[in-house]
């Protein structure tokens, strides 16, 4: 018996008998699947991360224009001047206000998705928010160019209304306003919100689609009124999904340069300095020191984001 | 609704304005002869194709990483599970920049030239995880045992794959492989630090941006770009909801 | 010609563990050629586990798997002449009907003709002609069940595992499918191991059970066996539902403080004044509770002196109103001593009467 068993598998083809060799060795099925996306992970995405920062600790010799390649820390002395303190501060307050825009506005959409909306109308919601997620973010940019230019649709619009007046008034405000719409600050923001807002949506209507329709009822059944269940109930819920959506929010606006260089000003955001060191002053350790920062920043806030149970609502 | 969407309707709207350079709204008057200058311009073409053949190239490479990385975690417990899906989705939810810089340093460090095969190495990078939760997703709901049942018939690992892994995971790895090549395909912020001077489609658009040669050719390429991205994604979405019913 | 025919499986000192947890531990078992044989468990108790490795979808740490005398514990499960049922049937959705029954012929490369008249033969034994072409999500539960069945058996394998294939059904079906089941199985004369943990489908269509309990067998009997005769407490309550007595009450019965069980059928109910049948143990109590079930009524009785009874009788003559009205009654608790089982020893014996 034993004999017939070991001889019908010696006959086996190659391929088969490779298998099983593969197959009896759980060890070696593991690294053959996983050995090759984890060593692209590794040695391509982290490999490239821990250069960019040993790279911040290089420095470029001011005369030469030649990066040195020594560790020291005068790159980081570069990095804390008053202006470049300003860039940052300019962007992450921008990136906080974005972010809160973002989910006060994703808040009620979510909600009728998760809540009210039949099927069909979910599914094409649904669909209505990926679309703008995954395309042409770019040529969005580009649209919200035109439709805040100086002649373009909000002035037509507001002009067809007669309240130019507004406009006007609103660009006038210190900081946030500026010769136009499409370069100002408050265009920023506007096109940054409405860029990110699909990535805030997503994630707090899983989350409350997570929350069993029960448990609503349940604190109905216990005498809660709407108003309460939602405070109690339902917001602690969806937070996970906020702080989730917020991630993806905070950290696009932290490192997007398109936005700024389409509709800022002469005022730096991180993203614009960073492209500007590599590009034009080919200062790529002060570059890799810029965007350390936004790294550290990012990295804080997905500890903390995890903590509070942010990951599972991605 | 109209907030996310009206701004598409804009672009497709100015691709067909006789104005050449300012934009007024409403529009002076309507052609379509933007279409046929955009047709003639080599470098738009140029563009065009690398952004194709590039996207194309990562799509691969992201299909193959990000099966294998799903299938790994789909098949057992192991130490640093959990780091997997972290490190896979890395890519996109640190500041694009972030990604962008650290493979211009190490580009940089390395010292080698840039050229087709940097930009694909960072777009293959952040689509794998595209592929991966696609995958991964379909893996779990279709459970363990139809592998079993395969294996129990006879099959030994090649025919499993051939005959039943891949059939139940086919759709799945067309929609992720199609959301990535849309994600490819309108990648800037990596691109820019990867390209060195080849100007993928979204590059050519966003240096129009700033120093634009003719704008309704600008117009027109967004027109194609939204094209481009919108229909595999519709597809790609299709075919997840076939699936689920 | 003297040595007996080597057992359909044997399971030789095997053990598994999943980090922790002992899932099977040194568990050694003979399944006959041609038995219908279940591992009976609740879950956890290492029953699928056990399974698994005979088919070969899990590696035993230590022991081994011999097939009809050959070891095969190294052997992939696609070497093994063994199939499976799978609790969810685990049909291919992307493949018709026909397709997924033909698979482990098609792997073998058995021409075209053959395979569609294999097929058909295979629907025929089910009792499912004609439907080859039809989608696993066109049919219903019943119907998938009888599918995953023909895919196991178109291949004649020398066992075929079970790995609880009712449980999805509602409790008609799974009953009328027990009959079918077993009727399949005298039909084309293989091996069956069944995996569940319904001790009433045990009894139903087992030649053999394996009783299992956290990782060991406790007990391999006939259901006959296994009801008369539970070698331990756990078989006693996991069999049937069993009446232990124990302490001062067993002391009185039957003169030794030991446990025993006695089967609630065995008891009867009568009036208090009404004199016990010479021979018969009686005792007093008080019914507490009284769950008609139609064809019979269980009374949960609570006796005199401390202790609870199940006993069942059957509602011949009796209608819900008469039972209904027997909660708080007194009652008096007869039957023979015969029906006292030792259950603490293991050995499972009947008591000798009182005395």
């Amino acid at each position: 018996m034993q004999a017939t068993a070991l001889g019908a598998r010696l006959q086996r083809p190659a391929l088969h008998r490779l298998g099983t060799f593969i197959y009896l060795r759980p060890w070696l099925v593991l690294a053959l699947l996983l050995g090759p996306p984890l060593l692209w992970m590794v040695v391509i995405y982290l490999g490239s991360l821990a250069s960019l920062v040993v790279q911040s600790f290089y420095f470029l010799d001011p005369f030469t224009g030649q990066v040195i390649r020594k560790l020291t820390l005068s790159t980081y002395a570069d990095l804390l001047t008053p202006a470049n303190l300003e860039i940052f501060q300019r962007t992450a307050l921008m990136a906080a206000a974005v972010s809160i825009a973002a989910a006060i506005l994703a808040f009620p959409w979510a909600y009728y998705m998760a809540r009210y909306a039949s099927r069909r109308a979910k599914a094409a919601l649904y669909l209505a928010v990926l679309l703008p997620l995954w395309s042409s973010y770019l040529v969005r940019v580009y649209a919200w160019r035109l439709i805040l230019a100086k002649e373009g649709i909000v002035t037509w619009f507001l002009g067809a209304l007669h309240l130019e007046g507004v406009l006007d008034a609103v660009l006038r405000l210190p900081v946030i306003g500026g010769p136009s719409l499409s370069v100002s600050f408050l265009g920023m923001f506007i096109v940054f919100v409405y860029v990110w807002l699909p990535y805030m949506i997503l994630p707090i209507q899983a989350a409350l689609e997570r929350v069993p329709k029960s448990l609503l009822e349940a604190s109905g059944d216990l005498g809660a009124r709407p108003g309460r269940t939602f405070r109690h109930v339902t917001l602690p819920l969806a937070l996970p999904g906020v702080l989730a959506g917020s991630i993806f929010t905070f950290s696009l606006t932290l490192g997007d340069f398109v936005v700024p260089y389409s509709l800022g000003n002469s005022s730096y955001f991180i993203g614009q300095a960073v492209l500007s060191f590599t590009g034009t002053a080919f200062n790529i350790p002060l570059a890799a020191a810029f965007t350390v920062v936004p790294m550290v920043i990012m990295g804080f806030y997905l500890i903390g984001a995890r903590e509070l149970g942010a990951f599972e609502a991605l | 609704m109209l907030f996310l969407h009206a701004p598409i309707a804009v672009i497709f709207l100015y691709a067909f304005t006789t104005d050449d350079a300012i934009f007024s709204f409403p529009p002076p008057g309507l052609t379509v002869d933007w279409f046929r200058v955009t047709l003639n311009r080599a470098d738009v073409w140029q563009a065009l194709g690398l952004s194709l053949r590039v996207a194309l190239v990562a799509t691969l490479v992201a299909i193959l990483l990000g099966t294998l990385a799903a299938a790994a975690v789909y098949r057992g417990k192991f130490f640093g599970r959990e780091a997997i899906s972290f490190a896979l989705v890395l890519p996109i939810a640190l500041p694009g920049i972030v990604s962008g810089i650290a493979l211009r340093s190490a580009i940089g460090i390395i010292n080698v030239p840039f050229s087709f095969w940097t930009i694909v190495i960072g777009h293959a990078t952040f689509c794998m995880v595209v592929v991966f939760n696609n995958v991964l997703a379909r893996f779990r709901r279709t459970g363990r045992s139809q592998i079993e049942a395969s294996m129990d018939l006879g099959g030994n690992p090649f025919q499993t794959f051939r005959y039943v892994v891949l059939p139940a995971i086919a759709t799945a790895l067309l929609a992720g492989g199609m959301l990535a090549f849309a994600l490819s395909f309108d990648e800037i912020v990596v691109t820019t630090f990867t390209a060195g001077q080849q100007q993928t489609l979204p590059i050519w658009m966003f240096s129009q941006l700033t120093k634009p040669r003719q704008r309704p050719v600008t117009n027109v390429v967004a027109v194609f770009v939204v094209a481009l991205t919108t229909i595999p994604i519709l597809l790609a979405n299709r075919l997840t909801e076939r699936t689920v019913e | 010609m003297t040595e007996p025919p080597a057992p359909a499986i044997r399971l030789d000192h095997v053990s598994r563990s999943f980090g922790e947890v002992t899932a099977v531990d040194n568990v050694s078992l003979d399944i006959l050629d041609g038995e219908f044989f279940t591992l009976l468990g609740p879950s956890g108790s290492g029953k699928t586990t056990c399974l698994r490795i005979i088919a070969g979808f899990d590696q035993p740490d230590a022991g081994r798997v011999l097939l009809h005398g050959a070891d095969v514990t190294q052997l992939p499960p696609y070497e093994r002449e063994v199939n499976t049922v799978f609790q969810d049937y685990a049909l291919f959705p992307h493949m018709e009907v026909g397709a997924n029954i033909a698979y482990g012929l098609m792997i073998r490369s058995v021409a075209k003709p053959e395979r569609v008249r294999r097929v058909a033969e295979m629907l025929d034994l089910v009792r499912m002609p004609g439907l080859e072409s039809r989608r696993p999500s066109q049919l219903s539960g019943g119907q998938r069940q009888r599918v995953a069945l023909a895919r196991a058996l178109i291949l004649h394998p020398r066992v075929l595992l079970l790995d609880e294939p009712l449980g999805a059904l509602d409790l008609k079906l799974r009953q009328q499918m027990q009959v079918e089941l077993k009727a399949i199985q005298q039909q084309v004369g293989i091996t069956f191991i069944y995996v569940t943990h319904d001790q009433e489908e045990a009894l139903t269509m087992s030649d053999r059970v394996a009783v299992f309990n956290v990782g060991r067998v406790i007990q391999i009997g006939s259901p006959a066996e296994l009801y008369e005769h539970p070698a331990s407490p756990f078989v006693a309550g996991f069999v049937g539902v069993s009446n232990l007595i124990s302490g001062e009450l067993a002391q009185r019965i039957t003169g030794s403080a030991e446990t025993f069980s006695v089967r609630p059928e065995k008891i009867s109910l009568q009036a208090v004044e009404q004199p016990s049948p010479d021979g018969h143990v009686s005792v007093k109590g008080s019914v507490r509770d009284v769950v008609y079930l139609g064809v019979h009524t269980r009374y949960l009785i609570e006796l005199e002196g401390g202790g609870d009874l199940t006993v069942v009788e059957q509602n011949r003559d009796t209608t819900s109103m008469d039972v209904m009205s027997a909660r708080g009654r007194q009652v008096r608790l007869v039957w023979d001593p015969k029906h006292n089982r030792r259950v603490s020893d293991g050995g499972g014996a009947a008591l000798d009467p009182a005395g």
